[in-house]
């Protein structure tokens, strides 16, 4: 009897396997026979045939069988199963023996060696004297066999041999030494497996046929035994379903066996050995519902089945055994593969079998509780003469009794008795932490979060039961903050109160304290009464006094607990705490508020801290003091009151720093902003709050930020969603849910008491120096230093208008790429109290679109906050959008000297340029002048003067010039440059010393022709009826050749005329040829000329449209008036 | 996942079922989880027997909103099937709907409605 008698046999667990011997081995001399052996047992793989073999001497001793019995008839079994009989088959009886003997077919002493042989066997067969045992010969050789039936010696003699030694020739091996061992060791195995399984065969016939004897009323035993002895061979046979099936038999018989309490226990271990190998079998075909449904039709049945109420202990660790071997083997399925799923998960298992432990424990704990005066009963009851059973789950006192009386009472007692004490040894904790740690590890593969956390409160527990406070700690600790982020208070609480225990215990007074805390506080589902005692405890600690022993505690463990208090006390340590209340709910509530999200440098900074205490009564700190992220501010944020240690709970309703439960308190705390923080945020980084005080101990609370603990978050958005009115309070208390907390502020520049104007006639013009006045004035009541001028296109906009953004305060000259966009920290000087200044800004945009401006005037100023001197520095900035426009549109177009328009101009022959300068400015603008540059490729006919200097134009009204072009050569295809036409001009209201700006624009291109004939005509400006009208056409040839020229004049019905009416010429290269024509009018009015059709013969493309481009086709006829009015007519 | 409302008879091993319930939760997260994914509308509100213990049967509920109710019945009372569960746990939500409909509650807060409270009791008069 052990610790472990609860156990399954080795025997039971392990997978059954065909035992077979090798004998006449000699793996410890003969390097042969050693090979022969390693090929044997090294690397069985799973595809090796399953036999356990084992090497042994020839000679060797087997278990006597027992002689037969005839008839059952007078034969009572004394128990189900014998201890013995599993080992017996596994590793004791072989299935088959073999007999290992080295001998050649040409062995010359062979009658020797034949007949060594087969006394060697007969020595086998009879210590094997009874049993159904198969043998077997393996004749070791040196030689590779022949093929069967060539050798004819070789089975001349094999058949001799099997003759000597009485064997079938089947039983007949021979295992040639060579090369390829391994590969006939294989061969051999399977052979050898085939005669095991025919061994197991016979035997479970044998079994079988016992059966026929047997009778119900007094072998029901036997019936069971039987058929766990078929199932077990059909195991070792490898038949897992014929077994599986037995089990199954035996299990329903184990259950019809009559119980009573001398029994019960013989009963539940057989029930626990037979369903351990059902589920067992059940797992390992891959079928796992049904291994589960036969654990739980098992657990059914045998829940009840407690027996003894004295060794109710033993019901409850057999229990606790069934479901762990359960988990064992679904755990065992998993890694072979198998999968499990949240709601089914070996975890279970070890967690009911952790339960049944516990329940064991506390059996235990009022069964075994005797005196220490009970002695061990001597002789020992317990004891066997063996040491070991003869059947499973028999009372060592009395082993084979059957009969359901106690045939010897004070036996009985003194063996229960026995058991008791043994038990009172077993370390229960021990066993329930491994299985609830097993359980945890696999709730946690299962996603099981909230069941880990559960069973790690159960371990914490069992370790404080064990008295290891320290893991019960550590375990306890970790699942707190699950239980408090979830909400679930009553847990948290019922956890709490058994770690506030343990480090009572183990006087930590950190973890102490910090347990006291949150029991005091909100979270706590705790009893007035309770939250009194531990407030007082709390205190006690705080004045480096004992606590009062916490109740439900062991007398022995609070004495120690004590004596390590008054250790603690009289150590002279580190008696402050620094506890971060973030993480946990403590019993006092923080809110830090600042009056406002940003304050202005000048005025002070303030804010409130709020505090509300949870604890059943009033509690005085000693100590507020508040961090911030710039640490200079902290100095000023220290509430600190002198008292007493003794004093924290008396004298109460005084004090600012006396909490009363339920009210809130509100600390105020005003100081002044250092003027470097201008633009930086101020933020409290915690709050400190000191209980106690320094010549105790002291526990300094620490906020993170403004406030707020685990709980706080989801308290605030709950009150935030509320509807709730809130009950109306006197005017200096505010309600705790309404508090919001702001942890930071911002400082910002006092406000500027300056003004700034910005006077200037938008839009600005492309390049023109755009004039901005800046006019600053201050209104402050004392002089203002340091003034600076930030001005010019506000940073942040495209980078292109960097490029072409410039700032000057010097108008008078152009400036270029090198003037910077923005003009940073022009020092203006200082300013008196309504003094006014005024600066002008030169901006010039190189580009049209919008441009923000940005205008920064910066000063500094000297003030007085809360009586103390500070400089302020104060800026203003003024922004503003300036549209830049096109001061002007510029059209150019080629007309002919007609004024008509010309697509294309023809070489040498003159055209007219026509500029159009249209102003589009808001404001006048006056032309200074403007001139045209002609490309090489360009003539003037005439002088190029500009026809619109010191024009000043107004919005929408435009000014044009023309000049007189001849382009004397035809360029190529994309035309000829033109020139440039530059035009300098500046705004009619711009001072003088403003420069003038000069505008150059690009003219276009023009495509330039040759032409063959050049015709134009001298003609008068206007014609009179009948009068005499006379017409000359010059006709030019511009080719070098000579030309044929048809020319015809057709008739109008307005005129007559006289000349060549029809001609046909030749012109010269390079010559003019004049053709002179009268025309006499005779109708007035706008009359059409008679036309003139000249056909060039050379070039069918000069067409009479082309003609119609130099000459005139009308003119304009005056009506005869009477002569004397003749000039007067002329002169009209 | 917090508690709104919990009560247990008997009173003795509170704790016990305080735990039971928390950890079921674990299942109904899963169910939930796996659920997701199935089309909202159709689904059922009743997640069935969550995990069975040795002595107890724990059966689950979500409604649309996620609001979970967990009910905890010894196993040996065979008188509960599905059906029962079932129609409890509606009447359970009804109740709860009523509870919500109330202006002066505050979804979130504990409940602590007379007639839910009154209603509990009956259910739970009527299965002991």
């Amino acid at each position: 009897m052990n610790p472990t008698q609860w156990d399954f046999p080795v025997e039971l667990c392990c997978r059954p396997m065909a035992f077979v011997t090798l004998t006449g081995l000699d793996v410890v001399y003969n390097a042969v026979h050693r090979a022969v052996w390693d090929a044997f047992c090294a690397n069985r793989r799973a595809d090796r045939v399953p036999i356990s073999f084992k090497v042994l001497p020839g000679d060797h001793e087997y278990p006597k069988c027992r002689p037969k019995r005839t008839s059952y008839e007078w034969y009572i079994p004394k128990g189900i199963l014998k201890t013995g009989w599993m080992n017996k088959h596994l590793n004791l009886v072989p299935a088959l023996v073999v007999v290992f003997y080295e001998l050649d077919w040409d062995e010359p002493q062979w009658k020797e060696k034949q007949s060594e042989c087969a006394t060697r066997v007969e020595i086998v067969r009879q210590s094997l004297q009874g049993r159904n045992t198969k043998v077997a010969v393996v004749l070791i050789q040196k030689k590779t066999p022949l093929p069967p039936g060539e050798d004819v010696i070789a089975s001349e003699r094999a058949a001799a041999l099997c003759n000597a030694c009485e064997l079938s020739g089947k039983s007949l091996f021979v295992l040639p030494h060579t090369d390829h061992l391994v590969g006939y060791i294989i061969r051999l195995e399977n052979a050898f497996y085939e005669h095991a399984q025919t061994y197991y065969y016979t035997e479970i016939r044998r079994v079988k046929s016992h059966k026929e004897f047997l009778n119900k009323t007094t072998h029901q035993l036997l019936f069971v035994r039987h058929q766990f002895k078929i199932a077990f061979f059909s195991e070792l046979k490898q038949d897992t379903q014929n077994a599986l099936k037995n089990y199954r038999t035996a299990y329903n018989l184990v259950h019809e066996l009559r119980a009573h309490e001398t029994n019960i226990l013989e009963i539940k271990t057989m029930a626990g050995f037979i369903n351990y190998k059902i589920c067992r079998l059940c797992f390992q075909h891959n079928t796992p519902l049904d291994a589960i449904a036969q654990f739980r039709k098992h657990i059914d049945l045998c829940k009840k089945k407690i027996g003894s109420a004295e060794l109710s202990f033993e019901h409850a660790a057999w229990m606790s055994k069934q479901f762990q071997a359960f988990g064992d083997l679904f755990d065992e399925a998993i890694k072979l593969g198998l999968t499990a799923i949240q709601t089914q998960n070996p975890g279970f298992y070890y967690q009911q079998a952790a339960y049944y432990a516990q329940e064991r424990k506390q059996h235990a704990k009022t069964l075994c509780s005797h005196e220490a005066s009970v002695m061990y009963p001597n002789p020992d009851p317990l004891e066997t003469q063996t040491g070991v059973l003869d059947f499973y789950g028999q009372r060592p006192w009395r082993q084979g009794i059957l009969s359901f009386d106690l045939s010897d009472p004070e036996k009985e007692k003194v063996g229960i008795l026995a058991l008791q004490l043994k038990e009172r040894n077993v370390v229960h904790s021990e066993i329930i932490i491994t299985l609830l740690s097993n359980a945890v590890a696999q709730f946690k593969k299962y996603k099981c979060p909230r069941m880990k956390s559960h069973l790690m409160v159960q371990m914490g527990e069992e370790y404080y039961y064990a008295k290891d406070y320290t893991k019960a700690l550590k375990l306890l600790d970790y699942v707190m903050c699950d239980y408090r982020s979830e909400g679930w208070w009553t847990l948290l609480t019922s956890i709490l109160t058994t770690a506030l225990k343990c480090s009572y215990l183990m006087a930590q007074l950190k973890d102490y304290i910090t347990y006291s805390l949150e029991l005091l506080g909100r979270a706590s589902t705790l009893k007035d009464d309770q939250k009194s005692r531990i407030e007082k405890n709390l205190i006690n600690v705080l004045m480096n006094e004992i606590p009062d022993p916490e109740p439900d505690c062991d007398v022995l463990a609070v004495k120690t607990a004590q004596k390590l208090w008054a250790d603690r006390v009289s150590l002279a340590g580190s008696n402050v705490f620094t506890i971060g209340v973030q993480d946990f709910v403590p019993f006092v509530q923080c809110k830090a508020k600042f009056h406002a999200p940003s304050f202005h440098v000048d005025v002070p900074v303030q804010f409130d801290i709020y505090l509300k205490a949870d604890c059943p009564h009033p509690i005085r700190f000693s100590k507020l003091c508040v961090s911030f992220n710039n640490q200079e501010y902290n100095q000023f944020c220290v509430i600190e009151e002198a008292s007493k240690a003794s004093e924290v709970l008396e004298n109460l309703t005084q004090g600012r720093m006396c909490l009363v439960p339920g009210k809130t308190r509100k600390l105020l705390f005003k100081f002044v902003a250092k003027t470097e923080d201008v633009g930086k945020k101020i933020e409290i980084t915690s709050v400190d709050l000191v209980l106690g005080n320094e010549t105790g101990r002291c526990v300094v609370l620490s906020w993170q930020g403004g406030g707020g603990d685990a709980a706080s978050s989801q308290e605030a958005l709950q009150a935030a969603r509320s509807f709730k009115r809130r009950p109306k309070l006197p005017d200096n208390e505010v309600h705790w849910d309404s508090i919001i907390i702001q942890a930071s502020t911002m400082i910002i520049s006092r406000v500027p008491n300056i003004s700034v104007h910005l006077q200037h006639e938008p839009p600005a013009l492309t390049n023109e120096m755009y004039c901005l006045v800046v006019t600053v004035q201050s209104h402050e009541k004392t002089q203002i230093r340091d003034v600076k001028l930030t001005a010019g296109l506000k940073p942040g906009q495209d980078a292109n208008l960097t490029q072409k953004t410039h700032v000057t305060l010097h108008g008078t000259e152009l400036c270029d790429d090198s003037y910077p966009a923005l003009l940073t920290d022009i020092p203006i000087g200082d300013l008196h109290p309504g003094e006014q200044l005024e600066k002008t800004l030169y901006v010039r945009c190189g580009t049209v679109g919008s441009r923000m401006f940005l205008v920064y005037v910066s000063y500094l100023i000297n003030t007085t906050v809360e009586e103390k001197e500070i400089v302020c520095k104060c800026h203003k900035d003024e922004t503003v959008t300036i549209e830049t426009v096109f001061p002007f549109d510029v059209a150019v177009k080629f007309v002919s000297t007609k004024f008509e328009h010309l697509e294309r101009v023809y070489a040498d022959i003159p055209f007219l340029l026509m500029t159009d300068l249209l102003s589009a400015s808001p404001w006048a603008l006056t032309i200074v002048s403007s001139e045209l540059q002609l490309a090489p490729s360009m003539t003037a006919v005439d002088q190029l003067e500009s026809q619109v200097d010191k024009v000043v134009l107004q919005t929408g009204e435009s000014a044009s010039e023309c000049f007189c072009l001849r382009c004397p050569s035809v360029g190529n295809e994309g035309g000829v440059a033109t020139g440039h036409y530059i035009i300098s001009w500046k705004r009619t209201s711009a001072m003088e010393n403003i420069p003038v700006i000069s505008t150059v624009i690009t003219l276009p291109h023009v495509i330039v022709e040759h032409i063959p004939l050049h015709v134009n005509a001298d003609l008068p400006s206007f014609g009179r009826v009948r009068e005499s009208l006379p017409v000359k056409y010059h006709l030019q040839n511009k080719t070098n050749l000579v030309q044929d020229v048809e020319i015809s004049v057709e008739p109008s019905d307005a005129f007559m005329f006289s000349g060549l009416k029809q001609i046909r010429l030749r012109i010269l290269p390079g010559t003019e040829q004049e053709m002179l024509y009268n025309f006499y009018p005779l109708m007035a009015g706008y009359q059409q000329l008679p036309s003139l059709n000249i056909n060039l013969l050379r070039f069918p493309n000069f067409t009479n449209q082309l003609l119609r481009r130099f000459i005139p086709t009308s003119i304009f006829v005056k009506p005869q008036g009477r002569l004397m009015d003749d000039t007067s007519i002329a002169a009209a | 996942n917090y508690p709104l409302y919990i009560r247990s008879t008997p009173m003795e091993s509170e704790l016990k079922f305080h735990y039971m319930v928390h950890t079921s939760l674990d299942v109904v997260d899963e169910k939930i989880s796996t659920m997701g994914k199935a089309l909202v509308d159709q689904r059922e509100l009743y997640l069935g027997l969550l995990y069975p213990t040795e002595d107890y049967k724990v059966y689950g509920y979500v409604t649309n909103s996620k609001v979970k109710f967990v009910m905890v019945v010894d196993s040996s009372n065979t008188a509960l099937r599905d059906n029962e569960i079932r129609s409890m746990f509606r009447k359970l939500h009804n109740s709860y709907t009523d509870v919500m409909c109330n202006p002066f509650y505050n979804p979130g807060d504990r409940i602590q409605s007379r007639a839910f409270d009154n209603m509990v009791t009956s259910m739970m008069i009527q299965v002991c």
